[in-house]
C-alpha cells in the first residue's frame, strides 16, 4: 500500500497504526508560533472501534491500510463462523468470526443487507443498517387502550437484542428498532 | 456535480473586514507608520527549518530564474528600515507551503509592522492598542507570561533545566507519539502547543516573553534576570488560545545573521528538507546598518476571525485555499 503523509490525511482515509487498521477521523493542524508543526489526528481502530488521539510531527506519514467496506447480505451461521454474502452479483461468501461481529450479532436477520468491513480481504468488523424490523419474540401481554406515552416495558426480539417498548407491544408483532441507540421508533 | 464557485466568507463579513481593514490603516496612519508595499517574489527565501517556503520560475531580466514566494513580507522590510525608511507597516500576502487547518491558509494576510529606535515593550503597548482597536469589545486586562513560567504552572517543570529524558517521555504521553530522538525544543513545541496555548488569552490579552534562546528566528538574545540563562528577546500574542502575533527585538548583526541562516541550512539538511537561498541582499543591507529598533508580524486573518466571532479563518477569506 503506499504510504501517506500528513497532509494528506482526511477524514475517512485508512491508514496502518501499531498494527491495526484505522480510519481517520478529524485531522487538525497545531503549530507554536515559531517551532515544529504537528497534526493532531483522531482514528478509530477498526478492530476494536476505539478512537485513538495521536499527535504526529507534520510530514510524518502512514502505510495506508487495504480496508474496502461492502453491502453483504447475512446468510445464516453454523455456530462458529456468521456467513455473508456480497450483493454485487458475486454470490461470493465471507465467513465472519464472533469477535468480529461485535455487537451486530444482537443485530442479525437474515437476508439483511449489513456492512462488513475487509481488511486484507478478511471481515473485521460488521455494521447493522441504521434501521431494521425484528418480530418480538417474549414480552408481557400488551395493555388495551394503552395507547399514549407512559410506560415501557422490555421485549426480546428475534434477533436476540432486548429493547424497551410501548406497554401497547404484543408477542408477534414487527417492530422498527434504531440499532444505533437500541429504541424502538415505531410498529413496522 | 456542482462546482462550488461560491465564496468561502460571507458578502456580509467581507464588507465588515473591509471596515476593519480601514481602522487599521487608520491606527497607523495617526502613530505617522506609513505604509509600504513589497514584493511577494524574492531571490531569496526564510530558511526557517519550521517554515516550507513555496517556489517558482520566472523570466526576468537576468533571463530564467528561481524566485521564492515570501513566507512574510521581514526580508524587504528590514531593507527599506537599512535605507532610512523610518516606521514602516504593510498588509502582505504571505505564502507557507503545507500549512492548511482551522487556524492556517496557504496564503494569507501578514500584517507587519516596524518601529526603528523602539523598545520591545514599546511595541507590545502598540500591538495591544491595535488588537483593543479591532476587536470589538474589551477582551479583557493584558498579563504578561513568561515562557518558564508557564511550563512551571502547567506543567511543574522548568523548560530550560528539565532532563531531555524526561521531556521526551513527557511530550510522547501527551501527544500520543514517539519522542525519542526529539529534540529539546521540539519537546517544548509539542508540550506548548497541546498544554499551554489552549489556555492562553482566555480572560484578556495574554502576552508571552522569555522564548528559549534556541527560538530566537530573528529576534536577540538577553540574559534571563532570574538566573542568567540566555532567552530571546522576542513576545508572543495569544487571545482566545490563538497566537496572534510574533514581535522581535530586531536582530541588526550581519555576522549573526548570517551565521543564523547557516545554521537552519544546515539543520534542513540534517532533517533532509530542502535548502533555502540565502538572503544575501538582506545581509548586506544589515551590514550597512539597519537602525536597532522592534517589529511584530500579527496574522491579520486571525484578528479577524476573532473580531467578527467566526469559527476559522477561512470563513473571513473570500476564497480560502480549497475554493480558490
Amino acid at each position: 500500500m503506499a504510504n501517506y503523509s500528513t497532509n494528506e490525511f482526511k477524514g475517512g482515509l485508512k491508514v496502518m497504526l501499531d498494527g491495526d487498521p484505522c480510519a481517520i477521523l478529524e485531522n487538525d493542524y497545531v503549530k507554536p508560533g515559531k517551532g515544529q508543526a504537528f497534526n493532531r489526528v483522531k482514528l478509530r481502530n477498526l478492530m476494536t472501534g476505539r478512537v485513538w488521539e495521536r499527535t504526529f510531527k507534520s510530514g510524518e506519514s502512514l502505510e495506508g491500510a487495504d480496508v474496502l467496506e461492502l453491502d453483504m447480505e447475512y446468510l445464516y451461521t453454523d455456530g462458529d463462523m456468521w456467513h455473508f454474502m456480497k450483493t454485487d452479483g458475486s454470490f461470493e461468501q465471507y465467513a465472519v468470526e464472533k469477535k468480529a461481529l461485535g455487537d451486530t450479532d444482537k443485530w442479525l436477520k437474515e437476508q439483511v443487507v449489513y456492512t462488513v468491513t475487509l481488511w486484507n480481504d478478511n471481515a473485521i468488523a460488521v455494521n447493522p443498517p441504521n434501521f431494521i424490523e425484528l418480530e418480538v419474540t417474549e414480552t408481557d401481554p400488551g395493555l388495551k387502550g394503552d395507547t399514549a406515552q407512559g410506560g415501557s416495558k422490555p421485549a426480546t426480539l428475534s434477533s436476540g437484542a432486548v429493547v424497551r417498548v410501548p406497554l401497547f407491544i404484543n408477542q408477534g408483532e414487527v417492530l422498527k428498532v434504531d440499532t444505533r441507540t437500541g429504541e424502538y421508533v415505531s410498529r413496522a | 456535480m456542482t462546482v462550488d464557485w461560491r465564496p468561502t466568507a460571507e458578502i456580509a463579513t467581507l464588507r465588515e473586514r473591509a471596515r476593519l481593514l480601514a481602522e487599521v490603516r487608520a491606527f497607523f496612519a495617526e502613530r505617522g507608520v506609513w505604509e509600504v508595499e513589497t514584493p511577494v517574489l524574492g531571490h531569496g527565501g526564510s530558511t526557517d527549518v519550521h517554515l516550507a517556503s513555496l517556489s517558482c520560475e520566472a523570466v526576468t531580466p537576468s533571463g530564467r530564474e528561481r524566485l521564492w514566494l515570501q513566507t512574510s513580507p521581514e526580508f524587504h522590510m528590514k531593507r527599506l528600515l537599512a535605507a532610512g525608511a523610518g516606521p514602516i507597516f504593510q498588509i502582505a500576502r504571505s505564502f507557507r507551503d503545507g500549512e492548511v487547518g482551522g487556524r492556517h491558509n496557504l496564503e494569507f494576510s501578514m500584517l507587519e509592522w516596524y518601529r526603528p529606535g523602539l523598545e520591545l515593550d514599546g511595541l507590545m503597548a502598540e500591538t495591544e492598542a491595535l488588537i483593543r482597536r479591532v476587536l470589538p469589545s474589551d477582551p479583557g486586562p493584558l498579563r504578561r507570561r513568561r515562557y518558564r513560567e508557564l511550563f512551571r504552572e502547567h506543567l511543574a517543570l522548568d523548560p530550560f533545566r528539565e532532563p531531555l529524558g524526561a521531556l521526551r517521555r513527557l511530550a510522547a504521553e501527551t501527544g500520543g507519539l514517539g519522542m525519542a530522538e526529539a529534540t529539546r525544543d521540539d519537546c517544548l513545541d509539542l508540550l506548548i502547543s497541546l498544554s499551554i496555548e489552549p489556555h492562553l488569552g482566555r480572560d484578556g490579552i495574554d502576552v508571552v516573553v522569555d522564548y528559549p534562546a534556541s527560538q530566537a528566528a530573528l529576534a536577540r538574545r538577553h540574559r534571563d534576570p532570574e538566573d542568567g540563562e540566555w532567552v530571546a528577546s522576542r513576545f508572543e500574542v495569544y487571545r482566545d488560545g490563538i497566537e496572534l502575533a510574533n514581535g522581535y527585538d530586531e536582530l541588526t548583526d550581519a555576522e549573526e545573521q548570517r551565521t543564523r541562516f547557516e545554521e537552519d541550512n544546515a539543520a534542513r539538511r540534517a532533517a533532509g528538507l530542502p535548502e533555502v537561498d540565502v538572503d544575501e541582499r538582506l545581509l548586506a543591507a544589515l551590514e550597512a546598518g539597519m537602525p536597532a529598533g522592534s517589529g511584530v508580524a500579527l496574522g491579520l486573518d486571525r484578528l479577524i476571525q476573532l473580531a467578527l466571532a467566526k469559527a476559522g479563518v477561512a470563513e473571513v477569506m473570500a476564497f480560502a485555499t480549497p475554493r480558490a
